[in-house]
């Protein structure tokens, strides 16, 4: 009998599947593998992220009859039980993901964080391997100095050098919940509380890799009315994707920056917040632009940073000659290494251009190097995404 | 993976007897294994089959498993596994008395898994050492052709929803379906009516004649019968036996059966492998039909029979409080949302009350009055009788369809929940969408499994092209799937394939019939008609055309 070593049938890792796939390619069959995102939103905290792939098993089924579009009424609806007159609403969830509380603010653990780095940066490098994105060529100033830093941040049951007071007061519940001494949890007496020495939580000292920042990345999304639904998906699963891709090929030496705008521009302090939070007004874009600006001179950040901005937007503004806007632009322009612009258009292909295309026009042609632009459909597929990626970053 | 301790086996032992009392029937002999979480989440993509062959589809399940299990870590209490003997898993040691009620939990299953008719066609095998020779048969052939046994499984997998599962049923006429009566449905179903053309008095004498006989002869009286009818028409018999022969030989009706029947491609010597694959495909698919069919009714039979027997078990004793939480956690009516446990739960005790009260009977149903109606109560003792007759007879359709109905959600308070995006305020909406029994009935059943009901039209499929006919039962296909599985379908053809289709085109009626609740709101508000059109995809060397017919 005649074996195929070469012949993987167990998959073993996600690298295994990957090339599985390119055979497929030669094959002449479609690709199947999808990289996915599990997302957990937490109420208080970050979300954690972990990195899957996916594949669908295509078949004939039946579709849902809600036709595009429509999330509204006529959606057959689920079960539910309880009191209540029909009609009365009994509940309600944040439009796009969990935007409460999801901020972020100084105190909070920054071990999630890491954890969602650390599956970006997988992400980013199987995108690269997939999809044979370009690796960056210049990589600017050669600084990857690794530093050690020693922090308090591993905990230990027990013993250990630092009382960790909140994490120990949780165990102490837990146990006496166990115990049944918890009758009433509105009243209690935490005199009465039984203490497990195995209760105790510390913080004990462990070792963290610090690395220098070269690359200074600035996301920016319009999340004004217009973009309300798909668009907003579409931007949000294209700078994921970019996010992955940059940390990769800067070894996470990464520094980001999460704008958003309608008619004004805000900065949020992560990319959780930054891809959740949901719709508000009109469209001025150059308030992000000037943002950009703004924060570069202050940190007189051009100097010692590789500058990269990432703008998606559905082209729509109300600034139509672009007499605010591209002063602003031409003023990244003169730092940052490219400007990439997402234009998410329903009508792609056939219409007619988006005010921002038009007056862009002109600036592309001055600096194509350095300024792209890439105009995609709202029903853009993975693969849509890829090549728009490509073309923005190469 | 290890089997139970004897200590928990014992307690297991002493369950079967007191179901067994308490009516329910299942074969003696089970099989429990303790897994670990990580063998859950390796077999969750086999269905928890272990023997079932490998694919790589599932290892990427498995991955995604995997990465979802560090996001949200949870474990099933139980799973069972529908093969002779029955084998359930279980998630580490559970206390002495949370086993009692798993235990109770796990017969159940087993036990509609033994006597529910929908699943009479796996009665009689061992599907767990079916699995492993087909696995292994599989596996042989991988190691001769390589991946072209996966794709091979890919395109079959592609189309194994479609399989002919109702056709098997209907072959498989279970353990009452004696040779005698399938003579006697053929006398008066056939032979009476399209070969001999009989009027409607001679029928109505025939069927006279053969109750008359019945109440005479007793259990004899279908051989005395078709003696008497032997004289009459002496041709019969040999009808009879050329009729049956004929519908043993129709091979099934389903597409993958198709193919390996009549595909140029497979009748090759090089490619016959191809058919050993699919068929394993076929029959895989048609073992689980049943069990994606009765999903409510078998959770709810096992979650009712758990709640029934351990309250009457001595040895909850102490664990009152605790059992009341753990319970509560799977079959509680959830705010929002849809959960079989406690539907199904609910349902067959409501089916046991109205029936111990007499009221599916004509005389409680001409009632109107509130009052009358919630009086009437004849105290029969029907009420475990009929619940072992829907466990027999019923799936998730009927089940349904058969028994949801006002009294039933005014007494629970259940309720159509609707969802709606509110702009201004940037949220989510849930409300109340429903009370009315009919509303609930139409969101349940259309939350069920229905495949598509695609089949091979004889007269259109001409000159080695292979043509599907899609009949249309208001929902359109999934668009972006057609065009890798009739891929699939045209490389096991190994020629040009093509799909009839129904498809919703916005704008007002185009097509035949407009579909009723084909409308949407539009961003502005406005409202769209959807209508429909029928079109036909081609599949010709890998590429997809679209034409409008």
């Amino acid at each position: 009998m005649k074996t195929e070593h070469h012949y993987v049938h167990t998959i073993g890792s996600i690298e295994d599947l990957i090339e599985r796939d390119i055979q497929r390619e030669k094959d002449g069959f479609p690709r199947k593998i999808r990289i996915g995102k599990l997302i957990r939103p937490v109420r208080s905290g970050k979300e954690k992220v972990v990195v899957v792939p996916t594949t669908v098993e295509e078949k004939l089924y039946h579709d849902s009859m809600t036709p595009p579009r429509d999330q509204a009424e006529g959606s057959g609806g689920s079960g539910g039980s309880g009191e209540g007159e029909e009609g009365d609403i009994i509940g309600e969830e944040p439009l796009h993901g969990t935007e409460s509380g999801g901020r972020g603010g100084p105190g909070q653990g920054d071990e999630a964080e890491h954890e969602a780095k650390t599956t970006l940066y997988d992400l980013g490098r199987i995108l690269t391997e997939k999809f044979h994105l370009p690796n960056l060529k210049e990589k600017g100033k050669k600084r990857s100095l690794k530093r050690f830093t020693y922090d308090l941040t591993d905990r230990h049951r027990g013993f250990g050098q630092v009382l960790d007071k909140k994490a120990t007061l949780r165990r102490i519940i837990e146990t006496n919940i166990t115990l049944d001494r918890l009758d009433d949890p509105t009243a209690v007496d935490p005199a009465s509380l039984l203490v497990s020495p195995r209760d105790c939580v510390y913080r004990i000292l462990s070792k963290e890799q610090d690395y220098e920042s070269q690359a200074l990345v600035f996301f920016i999304r319009d999340y004004s009315g217009s973009m309300l639904g798909i668009p907003t998906e579409v931007v949000v699963a294209q700078h994921v994707m970019i996010y992955s891709w940059l940390l990769y090929q800067y070894e996470r030496q990464v520094e980001t920056r999460f704008i958003l705008h309608d008619t004004v521009a805000r900065e949020v302090p992560d990319f959780h917040t930054y891809y959740s939070l949901s719709i508000a007004g009109g469209t001025k874009i150059e308030s992000a632009y000037r943002m950009v600006n703004e924060i570069v001179e202050a940190g007189n950040l051009a100097r010692d940073y590789n500058i990269y901005v990432f703008h998606g937007t559905d082209g729509d503004d109300w600034d139509s000659t672009g007499e605010h806007t591209v002063p602003e632009i031409r003023k990244i322009l003169a730092y940052c290494g490219r400007i990439g612009i997402t234009i998410i258009d329903p009508a792609s292909g056939g219409g007619t251009p988006t005010t921002l295309e038009r007056y862009l026009g002109a600036v592309v042609q001055e600096q194509p190097d350095k300024l792209k632009v890439d105009v995609i459909g709202e029903d853009a597929q993975e693969a849509r995404l890829m090549a728009g990626m490509k073309k923005l970053i190469s | 993976m290890e089997l139970i301790s004897q200590h928990t086996k014992r307690i297991m032992e002493g369950c079967k007897e007191r179901a067994r009392d308490a009516g329910l029937r299942f074969q003696t002999e089970t099989l429990e294994y303790i897994v670990t979480n990580r063998d859950l989440l390796e077999l969750g993509p086999k269905n928890m089959i272990p023997t079932l062959y490998d694919y790589w589809v599932h290892d990427v399940e498995v991955m995604k498993e995997k990465g979802k299990y560090e996001l949200y870590p949870q474990n099933p209490y139980e799973t069972v596994i529908n093969t002779r003997p029955a084998i359930s898993f279980y998630n580490d040691n559970n206390p002495d008395w949370l086993n009692v009620m798993i235990f109770y939990h796990v017969l159940a299953h087993i036990d509609f898994f033994q006597n529910n008719l929908y699943y009479r066609h796996t009665w009689y095998e061992d599907f767990a050492g079916q699995a492993l020779s087909d696995k292994r048969a599989i596996a042989m052939l991988r190691s001769e052709k390589g991946r072209w046994v996966d794709y091979v499984i890919e395109f079959a997998r592609g189309i194994d929803n479609l399989v002919d599962y109702y056709g098997l049923l209907s072959e498989t006429d279970g353990s009452e379906g004696t040779d005698a009566s399938k003579k006697l449905d053929y006398y008066f179903d056939v032979f009476l009516q399209s070969v001999k053309k009989a009027g409607l008095t001679e029928y109505l004498k025939e069927l006279d004649r053969y109750n008359e006989t019945i109440s005479q002869y007793g259990t004899i009286a279908e051989s005395v019968f078709f003696s008497s009818v032997a004289a009459k028409y002496p041709e019969f018999e040999a009808f009879f036996v050329k009729h049956r022969n004929t519908k043993e030989r129709q091979a099934p009706r389903d597409i993958i059966g198709f193919l390996e029947a009549h595909s140029p491609l497979l009748q090759k010597d090089e490619n016959r492998w191809m058919i050993t694959v699919m068929e394993i495909v076929r029959k895989t698919s048609l073992y689980f039909q049943p069990q994606i069919r009765t999903k409510i009714m078998n959770e709810g039979w096992a979650s009712y029979w758990h709640d029934r027997l351990f309250l009457k078990d001595d040895r909850i004793k102490g664990n009152e409080v605790t059992y009341a939480c753990v319970n509560a956690k799977v079959t509680s009516l959830p705010r929002v949302g849809l959960n079989p446990y406690a539907l199904g739960m609910r349902l067959f005790a409501y089916i046991e009350e109205t029936a111990a009260k007499g009221r599916f009977s004509y005389d409680f149903q001409r009632l109107t009055g509130r009052k009358e109606r919630d009086d009437f109560d004849r105290k029969t003792d029907a009420g475990i009788g009929a619940l072992f007759k829907v466990r027999e007879d019923l799936n998730d359709f009927l089940f349904i369809n058969t028994f949801i109905d006002q009294d039933f959600l005014d007494l629970h308070k259940i309720f159509v929940a609707g969802k709606r995006p509110n702009v201004q305020k940037g949220v989510w909406e849930y409300y109340i969408k429903s009370r009315k029994a009919t509303d609930y009935r139409e969101m349940l059943l259309d939350s069920l499994y229905h495949p598509p009901c695609v089949t091979i039209s004889d007269e259109k499929s001409k000159d080695g092209v292979l043509y599907l006919d899609h009949r249309f039962e208001q929902k359109p296909l999934v668009q972006e799937f057609i065009s890798n599985t009739l891929m699939g379908v045209e490389y096991l053809w190994g020629g040009q394939v093509k799909l009839e289709t129904t498809e919703l085109v916005p704008g007002s009626t185009t097509g035949e019939d407009s579909v009723g609740h084909g409308t949407g709101q539009g961003e502005d508000g406005s409202e769209t008609r959807y209508g429909t059109r029928r079109v036909v995809y081609t599949m010709d060397k890998r590429k997809l055309a679209k034409t409008f017919l």
